[in-house]
């Protein structure tokens, strides 16, 4: 009779040489492994706490600038450059791996406002209070050249005067031309000294500018009028506006869902419109204690940064209504201008004590190329954090920022104003007649009015 | 000390003789005699003692079930690799030996020893001297969370953190001297059988026990749970052997046999240790329980404890002759995972083990019944809305509270301010049976337990019943 017992030789289950891989033998059966929701969830409360510890998110600081940084140029080509201008007219290139100016731009006699760059990389746009639009060629291919890094001057390749101060500028996507703003629209050529055409709505000046990436055509301004307006360039007439309680300081498209933009208002909110409805925001963004300066969106479109007047940067997801990260240090003050980075690793902040600095977007990444083993480990550990943060211990690990005093009781202070407004509110509608006080969803709260 | 060993015979009888020059010699000589025999006893206590019989083994295995230590009675105590049969280490320590088990891996060993339980290394040097434990009769290591636990001869039941050396929990179980315990592998929970029939089940964060159940009509010997977390075995003095769910805490099957120790294996085969014979009993489909083998060891000779090898077809015997172990086909899992346990793990993987194990490892608090109990979602409070006849009438007996006609005081004792709050306190009577039938209506307990408000006292005792105030 036989009977069948287990013999096992070590051969089959040990390596033959020290050269070769260790055997591995699975056995899926959930018998063999007991308490496996507690051990996941011990799991995802270390990796929380891990996260904490591995978030250092300030990578460097880019001195060079003797004035507040007023504004921010990027290009798509050149992942390593960034532009940036100050309030005194001095225009920058810097080498962000080096953290290092490649080359200035003297020039502009006042506070640059408005810096962007062509779609091809060739040409920098700046434009400024002293009424002029400078182009510049730019020197991309210094960048390679590292032994010639002393702040080289360029001398600019046109100037072009008009008549008024301006206060922003963008680069079509995927044309030549560019647009200025200031007291009005002005869309130039850059081969012609004159703007080719020009828009206006009312009598207030403008204030930023920014092309839908996805239509080279229409662009977006915001207006010291508390409003946002839409141009089309086919038009010979603005095409649309919408007037809000508070004014916003910046816009900019979603470059994934080019009919999505976000605008940074001064009310320390920002709203998401879809601009084909303008009528209702999509979605409110709060968080910041103060006036929002700037704003920029992720490559991915999934993210985007905000820098504030209160000292501090915050990341929010583009449908999430409260920030996901903060970011903030007590030498960076007035933050008026940020940007993400076109491979969305970093992000710039450009503020008001002269620094321009450079943060991760996700705080406790490990930069550099990673072992498969390493990002599976990390695809593992996000993984059990997205499934148990919903669990008070987790949460708090999560959740869990250090805020400067000042940001923490200003919030604070908001906070119960705002729930002392709405406890009133809602007594009021309890005690009047049902139907009598229309309920207002705060995505239309903040809006006044569409204009066509 | 065995003098009489030493001395080979009976010393010569000098009184009979008359020379008193050869019973002076003599004299000499017996009394060199008695001293050498009393040296010699003396040396005796340097040596091993070599009865043959080292007294009743218990034995224990590593997870992966390579590594197996024994300890008897008598204090021997042994380590072994039975993967290439070679003996680690092996020493005494001369006092009595009550239980042993390994901690997370074969490094280190806790013997229950005469006055306390000691932590030894692989190399036999004792590391620690666990004095908080008292006299530990039975030890158990819970391996996700590196508890030991130890029940004493008080029966008090000790947790200790091994890795950090805290003490998590020690509760006085309350039902006396017991030395039957085992870990629930499914659910990390404790097991004790006691004297009176009942088997109890401890977490350690919690003073009374889980669950009691009354599972004998004697006292309980032996205690095995299934690693699937479903069954139970236990044995007592009644002569029954019974099989219980322990999701319906019910008997499955129950057996007319003696048994002296249980245990599960890795694929559902029970083993009962019974006089001089080893029963196996099979599950042939739907926790059908029938015998499977016997083995017969030879006659005379008692078995003692009996512990399946985890991996391998083989179960340990313990007998009063010393260790051996059979064949059972069928028994172990064969399919080891590598990341679970390994037979034949090297080094590395040891080391790596270990510190994902410690990583990884589970608080105290997370010992439950239901271990999958942990990240589910609460069913929400079913809020009854107080009907409307309820409110009428809790309006109804506020109105009638307030009308109520008060004496009024005199001599200045009537103020407003008093007569006001006695009104309030009024309102406040009538209020509250109808507010404590709302918390009733919640789903969760009441909290404090209220007893003798549903007993019913008999005739002669209501008069000291507490009168419902009015």
């Amino acid at each position: 009779m036989r009977v069948k017992v287990i013999s096992r030789s070590t051969d089959e289950f040990t390596r033959e040489r020290s050269q070769d891989l260790q055997k591995v033998f699975r056995n899926y059966d959930p018998a063999l492994r007991s308490q496996e929701k507690a051990v996941e969830y011990t799991r995802a409360l270390n990796a929380a706490k891990l996260e904490k510890i591995f978030a250092k998110p300030f990578v460097g600081a880019m001195n060079g600038h003797i004035d507040a940084v007023s504004c921010m140029a990027k290009n798509p080509n050149h992942l390593k450059a960034i532009f940036s201008s100050s309030m005194d007219g001095d225009i920058r290139l810097w080498d962000i791996a080096a953290r290092k100016t490649v080359c200035q731009f003297p020039g502009h006699q006042g506070a640059v406002r408005g810096l962007t760059t062509s779609t091809d990389g060739d040409l920098l746009v700046s434009c400024g209070v002293d009424c002029t639009v400078r182009l510049w060629k730019v020197p991309m291919l210094k960048m390679v050249d590292t032994s010639d890094r002393t702040g080289d001057n360029s001398q600019p390749s046109a100037v072009y005067t008009w008549k008024h101060a301006f206060w922003g500028a963008d680069h079509q996507w995927d044309g030549n031309l560019f647009a200025t703003v200031g007291a009005q629209v002005d869309i130039w050529d850059p081969d012609r000294s004159e703007p080719i055409n020009s828009f206006e709505w009312g009598k207030d000046t403008v204030l930023s500018v920014r092309f839908d990436p996805g239509d080279c055509n229409i662009l977006i301004t915001s207006g010291s009028d508390r409003s946002l307006t839409l141009y089309d360039l086919r038009m010979s007439s603005p095409a649309r506006k919408l007037i809000m309680k508070t004014r916003c300081n910046s816009v900019c498209w979603n470059p994934r869902e080019p009919m999505n933009f976000t605008a940074a208002n001064e009310d320390t909110n920002c709203y998401s419109f879809d601009a084909r409805r303008l009528d209702e925001a999509k979605i409110v963004h709060k968080g910041h204690v103060s006036a929002v300066m700037d704003i920029d969106y992720s490559p991915t479109g999934r993210e985007f940064v905000t820098g504030s007047y209160d000292r501090t940067v915050r990341i929010f997801n583009y449908l999430g209504d409260h920030s996901r990260e903060i970011y903030h240090t007590k030498r960076m003050q007035r933050v008026f201008c940020v940007k993400y980075t076109y491979d969305g690793t970093y992000l710039v902040s450009g503020s008001d004590d002269t620094n321009l600095r450079l943060w991760k977007s996700k705080a406790s990444e490990q930069l550099g190329v990673l072992l498969p083993r390493e990002r599976k480990k990390q695809e593992y550990q996000d993984a059990l954090k997205e499934r148990y943060k919903h669990l008070p211990e987790v949460k708090r690990i999560v959740r869990h920022r250090h805020l400067p005093k000042p940001i923490y009781k200003a919030a604070n202070l908001r906070r119960t104003m705002i729930e002392a407004e709405s406890r009133k509110e809602e007594r009021r509608r309890k005690h009047s007649a049902p139907g009598s006080m229309a309920v207002q969803p705060f995505r239309k709260r903040r809006i006044i009015k569409e204009v066509e | 000390m065995e003098v009489a060993k030493y001395s080979r015979g009976q010393g010569a009888d000098l009184k009979a003789l008359r020379d008193k020059k050869l019973k002076g010699q003599l004299s000499v000589k017996e009394k060199l005699y008695g001293q050498s025999a009393k040296a010699a006893a003396k040396a005796e206590k340097w040596l091993m003692p070599n009865d043959g019989v080292l007294g009743p083994y218990n034995i224990g295995y590593t997870s992966n079930g390579r590594y197996m230590l024994v300890g008897g009675q008598k204090g021997h105590l042994a380590m072994m690799d039975m993967l290439h049969m070679d003996l680690m280490k092996e020493f005494e320590v001369r006092e009595t030996v009550r239980d042993v088990t390994f901690l997370h891996n074969e490094q280190f060993y806790a013997v229950a020893q005469k006055k306390y339980p000691y932590i030894y290394n692989r190399h036999g040097t004792e590391i620690h001297c666990l004095k908080e434990h008292g006299k530990a009769l039975k030890l158990q290591f819970l391996s996700k969370q590196f508890l030991l636990a130890s029940i004493n001869s008080f029966g008090q039941l000790h947790y200790q953190d091994v890795s950090t050396g805290e003490m998590v929990a020690n509760y006085r179980t309350g039902l006396g001297r017991t030395d039957v315990m085992r870990a629930n592998p499914y659910n990390a929970v404790i097991g004790l059988g006691h004297a009176g029939g009942k088997v109890t089940m401890w977490k350690p964060t919690s003073v009374k026990p889980l669950v009691t159940m009354l599972c004998h009509h004697g006292p309980v010997t032996a205690v095995a749970f299934d690693r699937g977390g479903n069954l139970m075995a236990t044995a007592g003095v009644d002569r029954k052997i019974k099989i219980w769910d322990l999701r319906k805490y019910e008997v499955v099957h129950s057996y007319p046999a003696r048994a002296q120790s249980l245990d599960f294996s890795q694929k559902g085969l029970l083993a009962c240790s019974n006089g001089s014979q080893v029963e196996i009993y099979k599950d042939f489909g739907g926790h059908d329980y029938k015998l499977y083998m016997k083995h017969k060891i030879m006659k005379g000779y008692q078995v003692g404890k009996v512990l399946f090898r985890p991996y391998e077809d083989i179960l340990g015997i313990v007998h009063s002759m010393g260790f051996s172990s059979i064949l059972v086909p069928g028994s172990g899992e064969p399919n080891f995972d590598t990341f679970v346990d390994n037979p034949m793990e090297t080094t590395k993987q040891k080391r790596e083990k270990e510190v994902h194990a410690l990583l990884d490892k589970l608080p105290p608090e997370t010992i439950m019944l239901n271990p999958n109990m942990i990240a589910t979602v609460r069913a929400p409070k079913k809020k009854e809305k107080k009907t409307k006849e309820i409110e009428e009438e809790m309006e109804d007996a506020i109105e009638a509270a307030k009308n109520i006609e008060r004496k009024k005081k005199t001599k200045g004792r009537s103020k407003p301010s008093k007569r006001a709050k006695k009104k309030e306190e009024d309102v406040f009577k009538a209020k509250r049976p109808f507010l404590e039938q709302s918390d009733k209506i919640d789903g969760r307990p009441d909290k404090k337990q209220r007893i003798g408000e549903e007993v019913e006292l008999p005739k002669a005792l209501q008069r000291f019943a507490k009168k419902p105030q009015s």
